[in-house]
């Protein structure tokens, strides 16, 4: 099984428990943190991380559902892309 | 990390503000094997080959779609021009065949299929003639079935027989479609020097030298270049060169990642990808408001021609670099309805018909979306589509006229098509009489190839 790599982002505004919050669910889908960065970009919290996915029925969909979810509750917008998306727009 | 912050929230940007979008997947599906004299037996061969292809067209996408975060927007079929499919049946008519793609359209959940189509630029067969008789019942009685007639080639020139009866096709569908503004024109293209594998409607439908199956991917990105364009502080135009090629070459490469993954789940070649800047009537999404944001304080002035041949060009070049298999059509589709600038631009009067046609020279397609008087003459209709054939076929480019003539509405009224397909203001036509030159019929010779001075 060749593993899955996603970039995760949350963007919104900062408060407590955003990073708690996402990664719990991520916990719960055996999602991996391969990197992770953090800043306040023009006053919004702005979380990057490159996550590994290893499982071979692994249901992306549900997944993303979860972190959209989690996202709302939080207030905050999370994405769940596959890294090809940025890896071949932006590289040769 | 191996991806820049900066780089993934560009890409989020693009997708979330400025309307980047795979515009459309479109599967083409060859069916030349399903011909048949018993014109029965071939709507089932065609329903039955589509169906089984496309079944699990819709269902993949959506899951690539997710995959990748990108939003493709239609799904589509295309299929052998239906002229060529039914040349051995001895009814007079097509339509039903129309309705079959209708129904394998819905049954499958693709918004469009395309391919009611014939090639005739050098003349018709008994075949070609019993479709493009049929074309105002199958485009009234089916709500998906897009239809196009090649009727000219730079190799072959204009079949003028063609052109003049394609004049009163287009009023009859208007007329057959009165009650939604002529709704029927919106789904046909005539064409000079089609394109095998286009994947954008009306025009699209699966050629003779095509495989089995290909998936061709439409991308589209409008919003994206006008916002880069505009972020531009005081650019020269070589500057605002450089950055339209630099941003279609990252949307290209974006579209090239999703056709390949959808070509490979469905088990189909991959195709082409055509990166056309094709606007939407959403705020922004719009080629006028490139054009505009060049500096021309309206979009139809002079200069617009130039601009746009800027623009064209340095969209090929950023598509070229990234990908090796850029469709025939890339670069600026200019339609009126479906382009809020372009609607503006004909309201405030700085765009005319004529500006449009001047514009086709140097763009992606031709007259496309054009509302005209309901009471147009079909030999006026005629002679504007023998005008936008002689640009194509001399210059050796794919051009098209997709006019509605719109029953019952004159120069100051609006039709409202809804969705994609927007609204337009009707625009005047030149009032003098091209009857006699049109009713001539006969070819206009294929240029010489030699002298190109």
């Amino acid at each position: 099984m060749v593993p899955s790599r996603f970039i995760i982002t949350v963007i919104g505004i900062d408060k407590v428990g955003i990073v708690a919050g996402v990664t719990k669910v991520m916990a719960d889908f055996h999602v991996n943190i391969v990197d992770i960065s953090q800043t306040i970009m023009e006053d919004l919290f702005t979380m990057i991380m490159l996550a590994e996915v290893k499982k071979g029925n692994f249901d992306l969909v549900a997944f993303q559902k979860a972190m959209s979810d989690e996202g709302s509750e939080l207030g905050v917008e999370v994405k769940v892309q596959h890294e090809d998306t940025f890896r071949f727009m932006h590289r040769i | 990390m191996l991806i820049h912050p900066e780089e993934i929230l560009e890409t989020i940007q693009m997708v979330s503000n400025e309307n980047l979008d795979i515009r459309t997947v479109t599967m083409g599906i060859s069916l030349r094997d399903c011909g048949n004299p018993d014109i029965d037996v071939l709507n089932e061969n065609i329903y039955r080959k589509i169906t089984t292809y496309a079944r699990d067209l819709v269902k993949t996408t959506d899951a690539v779609q997710n995959l990748y975060g990108i939003p493709i927007i239609n799904k589509r079929i295309s299929v052998t021009p239906i002229a060529v499919v039914a040349e051995g049946c001895d009814t007079p008519d097509f339509s039903s065949v129309a309705k079959t793609l209708d129904r394998a359209a819905e049954d499958v959940g693709v918004d469009f299929i395309g391919g009611f189509s014939a090639l005739v630029q050098k003349g018709m067969t008994a075949g070609d003639l019993k479709l493009i008789k049929s074309i105002p019942e199958a485009l009234s009685s089916t709500k998906k079935v897009c239809s196009s007639i090649n009727v000219a080639t730079t190799k072959a020139g204009i079949n003028m027989d063609a052109v003049s009866l394609m004049g009163d096709i287009v009023k009859e569908t208007a007329q057959r479609t009165a009650d939604q503004g002529g709704i029927g024109c919106a789904k046909l293209v005539i064409f000079a020097n089609a394109p095998d594998d286009n994947p954008f409607m009306a025009g699209a439908f699966h050629g003779i030298g095509e495989p089995e199956c290909t998936i061709n991917v439409g991308v589209s990105g409008p919003g994206v270049v006008n916002s880069a364009v505009r972020s531009l502080e005081d650019p020269t135009l070589g500057d605002i060169s450089e950055c339209i090629k630099k941003t279609s070459f990252k949307i290209t490469r974006m579209g090239e990642v999703i056709g390949r993954e959808v070509a490979k789940r469905l088990d189909a070649n991959f195709g082409v990808l055509d990166l056309s800047l094709a606007p939407t009537p959403a705020i922004g999404d719009s080629v006028a408001a490139i054009l505009e944001a060049m500096g021309l304080e309206s979009c139809g002035t002079h200069g617009t021609t130039a601009a746009l041949a800027l623009l064209n060009d340095a969209v090929k070049k950023g598509g070229a670099m990234a990908s090796s298999s850029v469709g025939g059509l890339s670069g600026a589709f200019i339609p009126v309805s479906e382009d809020a600038g372009m609607i503006r631009a004909v309201q405030r009067g700085s765009l005319s018909l004529d500006k449009l046609e001047a514009m086709t020279s140097v763009c992606s397609v031709g007259l496309d979306m054009i509302a005209v008087p309901g009471k147009t003459p079909a030999s006026t209709i005629s002679a504007i589509i023998a005008d936008e054939m002689a640009i194509g076929m001399v210059n050796k480019k794919t051009t098209a006229v997709r006019l509605i003539p719109a029953p019952g509405k004159d120069v100051g009224d609006t039709v409202e098509f809804g969705g994609l397909l927007g609204m337009a203001p009707v625009m005047p036509v030149n009032e003098y009489s091209s009857e006699k030159f049109i009713a001539r019929g006969g070819r206009i010779p294929a240029p010489i190839q030699a002298l190109t001075n």
